[in-house]
């Protein structure tokens, strides 16, 4: 178990049910960037597929096996998916220098459809400035449950958010989150390094919950993203329904917004 | 006798009045004279599908709108309020 000062907070946990990730810039020391990056242009090796333990995967001297064994990292691990998550699978995803066009909004595999979640890491091993890219995400996207390229014919939302970072910057997804990888027009091939790991527990209160009862709360569950216009109030009920998975509290609300359902009104007045 | 190409504008919107603000937005160029891509632009080209027509654009398409199917009634994916506008360009 890692030291508690790694976990995430409550208000972290609650930012990634709104928002379906999280972002750690500037998170991951510079020798290690420039390691993982030489390692990400010749192949980064594994030992076993998916469904391996994660502890298992990096062999000794791996400088991406490192970057995921840091204290701070395994925190968001242990945050999300528990202690000894799966590997689901990696992709070291790159743009060749002159890329004009960037690749279609996808969301990656859907297809377990319990309330349990997947993440996936972004990590970014070099500075990625907006004309190298780098990986646009849409926040708030996560539960729109769509197959892989269906969501192809979009092109621009309002608050996309393309992840332009700095070396050593570390962004975490929810599975569902629908993305693509933008143009890169510069002479240098980008590379990002995507990790997806599957929990083995229950995702409940995993996270460093001194913060459990704080009033920030029910403002971040109820954020508004824009671009799914007047279905803000349905994303909030599918948040709200996370959060109470999350938590372990079936009667938790931001509002009255699922506890109206627990009024019975059919219930028949007991006549004496 | 000019050619023409048909240029078409999606615009997805915050509900299904014709008025209402653009959420989404995309563009495909049947002259080849443009690629429109992902992410290419941070502010849609007009506010709402109305502005769009008096720019010039002709409304093709309308959302079907169907209730959602019992149980349904919370699930989310695709955007819901897509309209498809076209222009005849010269080619």
């Amino acid at each position: 178990m890692v030291d508690k000062q790694h976990l995430l907070t409550t208000e972290q946990m609650a930012s990634f049910v709104a928002d379906g990730y999280l972002r750690f810039d500037d998170f991951i020391p510079d020798e290690l960037n420039k390691a993982a990056h030489q390692e990400m242009a010749s192949g980064v090796p594994t030992r076993g597929g998916g469904g391996t333990a994660l502890n298992d995967v990096w062999g000794e001297g791996s400088a991406v096996g490192e970057v995921f064994n840091l204290p701070k990292v395994q925190g968001i691990i242990q945050s999300l998916v528990g202690e000894n998550p799966l590997y689901d699978h990696h992709a070291v995803h790159i743009v060749r220098p002159q890329s004009e066009h960037g690749q279609i909004w996808h969301a990656d595999a859907i297809i377990d459809l319990r309330m349990h979640f997947d993440i996936q890491f972004f990590y970014f091993s070099h500075d990625t400035p907006r004309e190298m890219g780098g990986t646009m995400i849409l926040p708030g996207s996560h539960f729109r449950r769509v197959c892989e390229t269906d969501v192809a014919r979009y092109q621009n939302f309002l608050s996309q958010h393309p992840i332009v970072c700095n070396a050593g910057t570390l962004v975490v997804v929810h599975h569902g989150m629908w993305h693509c990888a933008q143009p890169n027009l510069t002479e240098d091939t980008r590379y990002m390094f995507k990790l997806r790991l599957n929990p083995t527990v229950r995702q409940l209160k995993l996270w460093n919950t001194d913060d459990i009862d704080t009033a920030g709360i029910r403002g971040i569950l109820s954020r508004n993203h824009r671009w799914y216009g007047n279905d803000v109030r349905l994303e909030i009920v599918n948040r709200i329904k996370l959060w109470r998975f999350l938590i372990g509290d079936e009667s938790y609300d931001v509002g009255y917004w699922l506890s109206r359902l627990e009024n019975m009104p059919e219930n028949v007045k007991n006549v004496a | 006798m000019a050619e023409l190409r048909q240029q078409l504008l999606v615009l997805h919107l915050h509900t299904p009045d014709l008025n209402s603000h653009v959420v989404a937005w995309a563009m495909y160029d049947g002259t080849g004279k443009k690629r429109y891509t992902t992410g290419d632009s941070d502010a849609p080209p007009y506010s709402s599908v109305v502005e769009a027509m008096q720019d010039g654009w002709r409304v093709i398409q309308f959302p079907q709108q169907f209730p959602a199917y019992p149980g349904m009634e919370y699930h989310t994916s695709y955007l819901r309020f897509e309209y498809v506008l076209e222009k005849m360009e010269e080619i």
